[in-house]
């Protein structure tokens, strides 16, 4: 089982890249708990290669086996690896070159608005002047 | 080892560090480069508040560091969980003179943080019934 948070986004990823798996928690997350025999009534695959993907999804801890009736196992989703795996995501999204760029910009362009408010300096409509010294 | 617990970017920009301070701190300046619509209530503990209008979404930031015009910091939660989810981000800008500009570092650390019980009760509370749920699975299927 994974033991740490990189071992456990590897698998939600892992199990994210299959498109029947990503049918299958798809389905179990718009429907709610479902037996395999019940996905396999919504899904164009066979029972056996659901209950092959759901071994799998539980091994990967992204599912959770709920026992009923006459051994009926229904399955259920587990949203904390998929929460880890949110923040692994959350990481790449924070897009700080994007607002950094900007930031940049804003100051550039308050700059030309309002020069007089600035102590004096090179102005930047004149970025030539600046080559010379180096 | 590859998971982003810390993201760190600096910039050299051609302001002194009094007007970069006031665009990371003040709601005009927030609103003109960051979100479309900011709120900020500027001192530790203070809350803040940054719409972006295009992706209707808005960030609810707790001011945490205020030492004018060198540090500003806050915390903001993760995008993508639940807006009540205690984990958050802490994000620092840092100004720096450098000549007639600013030296600008912005660290954003805890995307990597997981309270206590996820691992604990989430993981390996429900691995131990698993073997045996699995099987009783194969042999309901080898049944039918």
């Amino acid at each position: 089982m994974p033991d740490d948070i990189e071992a456990i986004a590897e698998q939600v990823f892992a199990a994210l890249a299959d498109p029947t798996r990503r049918a299958i928690l798809a389905a179990l997350a718009s429907r709610g708990p479902a037996t395999a025999t019940d996905l396999a009534v919504d899904l164009p695959i066979t029972r056996q290669a659901i209950a092959k993907h759901l071994a799998l999804l539980a091994q990967a801890g992204l599912l959770t086996a709920v026992p009923g009736e006459r051994r009926r196992v229904r399955y259920r989703l587990r949203s904390a690896p998929m929460q880890v795996a949110q923040q692994f995501l959350a990481a790449l999204a924070r897009d700080w070159d994007s607002a950094l760029g900007a930031l940049t910009d804003h100051l550039d362009r308050a700059l030309k608005d309002h020069p007089a408010g600035l102590p004096a300096g090179p102005p930047n409509s004149t970025p030539r002047t600046g080559e010379h010294h180096s | 080892m590859g998971f982003p617990d810390r993201i760190e970017r600096t910039v050299q920009v051609a302001h002194p560090p009094q007007k970069v301070w006031a665009a990371l701190t003040t709601a005009e300046g927030l609103s003109a480069w960051f979100g479309n619509e900011a709120t900020i209530d500027l001192r530790p503990g203070g809350a803040a508040r940054m719409r972006w209008n295009e992706e209707g979404f808005t960030a609810e930031m707790r001011v945490e560091r205020v030492e004018e015009p060198t540090v500003f910091g806050f915390t903001w939660g993760i995008y993508g969980l639940p807006a009540d989810d205690p984990r958050r981000t802490y994000v620092e800008f840092t100004l720096e003179p450098a000549g007639a500009g600013t030296r600008l570092t912005v660290v954003e650390t805890g995307f990597a943080q997981l309270p206590e019980d996820l691992h604990r009760k989430a993981y390996d509370g429900n691995t131990e019934g698993w073997a045996k749920e699995l099987g009783e699975l194969v042999a309901y299927l080898d049944a039918g």
